[in-house]
């Protein structure tokens, strides 16, 4: 199939029909507002559910009610409105829904504006609704995995039953990148993924079947049970740590001198000054987390090569996944950072200067 | 024998939660008849709210999702345009419907959302122990309006019928009591045209039930019901306020 040149916001979109999402509930915000009115238009023509909530909280709580159906649901939205999401995060959490999230960041705190940032790590990573919980977090950094992650997103959120969010920045979802999408699921497909939850979800009794009465459900007023809830989910996060972190590396070598950590949009810029810093014999390498959760902690210390001087930590905010490097490098070398805040992304000029100051 | 009376399929046999003289177990009987009624039982869905009815999920014998404080209506939204060939119903309290949920229900019946919204009035938050509601009375003294609910400064209840009754979408509107078997009765028929709109696929359907909190208002049964007759039905008029069915506009 050829390569087709498309903004972020509408690729992904794209990629999620091709994946057999048809309900999608949100709300407008920029700098995502390209998706929803991808949606918008396109949904109706595959028979799909396309419908703008009232508010970001009301567009969660029905993809809580179509994820409970047992069906491939979407929301997305940009930071400030994400925030109103959390709340519904947690209760699919609680509930083990899958549904995918994508999260076009911008800037914050509070308004902030509309150009990319990476602000929201901590939101998405962290905790961002309350209880003791873990989403699983893919981070893009081209058009073409923006797009390559909705399938897996939802992949993700089905074997897990966990929903999952994709946090991109205003930079990839305003971006145009040539991209080349996967063939689309057929009806037949759809309709099997369509009834993979049945065993638990909201769905007619079949005639003939014994009659059942599913739960959709957070609430555990017994702290007896909670806890084994609470237990048995821990276990599931488990799991994910173990099977699926997901990362890249660049450069990467035994020579390596300095190793840079970054992610999404960050990264790119950090690859191009790193080729800049080859050219001139001096070796940098990058780890490039691509899930933020489950962190690729040994990964990371396992990139650290031997003649490494310093960790570089590179970052569109004033250092969140800073946190989750150190954890990973527990002290063995210096941890560095430096980012940029306000929606201005930094330059490759700018890196290189950082990088070339370390030698 | 001949049975006359019995437990409807659509409830389970899980024991209701609900306080002596409460009127929940009421209005979940009645919709579990109606639903046995249409025979819906094999495609029905309900959302359980927040608030002193938060366990329906336990007590209606279908699938159920317990929503989040004011929720209810947005799940149903996704539930319904997930599952189009199901029937979907949300139960919901004052506080949840029509403080933290105004939205949510405002929009949904706006849209002519394909669902039914079952509201139960009782002026006060019963689970949290009493506290002030969107729909307290005027003067009515509550935990968080000890001196009484004082109208200049936190406004008059919200009538909700009135209020959603102003929309175009919505395609039936009734008030009811449940405050003596005759109004149940009367009750029951309104929600049996929920059920059946519903089943029909009409659209927007709500039903609100005045109906009352012995422990929290600090009467017995009774006597709870003589203050809702007096205090209540005089604010909240039972009474069909759209009903496009029977051409009442």
């Amino acid at each position: 199939m050829s390569k087709i040149l498309m903004k972020g916001n509408e690729a992904v979109a794209e990629a999620a029909i091709r994946a057999g999402c048809r309900l999608y509930f949100a709300y407008p915000i920029t700098p995502q507002s390209e998706l929803i009115e991808y949606m918008a238009k396109m949904m109706p023509k595959v028979n799909g559910t396309f419908l703008q909530a009232e508010s970001e909280v009301s567009a969660i709580n029905m993809v809580y009610g179509a994820a409970g159906a047992g069906k491939r649901v979407m929301t997305s939205s940009s930071s400030p409105g994400i925030a109103l999401k959390m709340e519904g995060v947690s209760y699919m959490a609680g509930a083990e829904l899958p549904a995918v999230i994508i999260n076009v960041q911008r800037g914050g705190p509070g308004l902030g504006d509309i150009q990319p940032s990476q602000g929201d790590y901590f939101q998405a990573t962290k905790g961002g609704g309350h209880g003791d919980y873990r989403m699983i977090v893919l981070a893009p950094s081209s058009v073409q995995e923006f797009a390559d992650m909705a399938a897996e997103a939802f992949d993700l959120a089905d074997k897990y039953r966990n929903p999952v969010m994709i946090l991109a920045d205003g930079m990839l979802g305003q971006m145009m990148e040539p991209v080349e999408f996967k063939p689309a699921k057929t009806q037949e497909e759809i309709d099997a993924l369509g009834n993979i939850h049945n065993s638990w979800c909201i769905c007619p009794n079949e005639d003939g079947d014994a009659k059942h009465h599913h739960e959709i459900n957070s609430l555990e007023i017994d702290p007896s049970v909670l806890e084994k809830h609470v237990n048995e989910l821990y276990e599931k996060y488990g799991r994910i740590e173990r099977d699926e972190v997901r990362f890249d590396t660049y450069n990467v070598s035994d020579d390596n001198e300095i190793l840079c950590v970054a992610w999404g949009t960050a990264s790119r810029i950090v690859k191009s000054a790193i080729n800049e810093l080859t050219a001139q014999g001096k070796s940098v390498g990058l780890i490039r987390p691509i899930t933020c959760w489950p962190f690729p902690y040994e990964a990371v210390a396992e990139a650290i090569g031997p003649k490494v001087r310093k960790v570089y930590v590179f970052e569109l905010n004033t250092g969140q996944m800073l946190d989750d490097v150190k954890i990973a490098v527990q002290g063995k070398v210096p941890v560095t950072f430096w980012g940029k805040v306000g929606g201005i992304v930094f330059t490759p000029a700018e890196i290189k200067e950082k990088l070339e100051a370390c030698f | 024998m001949e049975v006359i009376a019995k437990r409807p399929e659509s409830l389970t046999k899980t024991p209701f939660t609900y306080c002596p003289g409460c009127l929940h177990g009421v209005a979940h009987r009645l919709i579990a008849e109606a639903i046995d009624e249409q025979g819906l039982i094999n495609k029905m869905a309900g959302v359980a709210p927040v608030g002193c009815s938060v366990f329906a999920y336990k007590f209606f014998n279908f699938d159920m999702a317990q929503a989040a404080h004011g929720r209810a209506p947005a799940v149903a939204t996704g539930i319904k345009r997930a599952r189009p060939d199901m029937h979907v119903f949300a139960y919901q309290g004052d506080g949840d419907l029509a403080a933290i949920g105004t939205a949510e229900i405002v929009h949904a019946a706006n849209r002519g959302e394909h669902i039914s919204v079952f509201f139960v009035n009782n002026a006060i938050y019963g689970m949290t122990g009493g506290q002030m509601a969107p729909t307290t009375l005027p003067d009515m003294k509550t935990t968080t309006s000890p001196y009484g609910r004082k109208v200049d400064d936190i406004g008059y209840p919200i009538r909700v019928c009135e209020l959603l009754a102003t929309l175009v979408a919505p395609y039936y509107i009734e008030r009811v009591s449940l405050l003596s078997p005759a109004e149940i009765i009367k009750a029951k028929k309104a929600v049996s045209k929920a059920i059946q709109y519903n089943k029909e696929g009409r659209g927007f359907t709500f039903i609100e039930f005045v109906s009352t909190c012995p422990t929290n208002w600090g009467f017995d049964p009774v006597k709870s019901r003589d203050w809702a007759r007096e205090n209540m039905l005089p604010f909240y008029k039972p009474g069909v306020f759209r009903d496009k069915g029977e051409g009442v506009e």
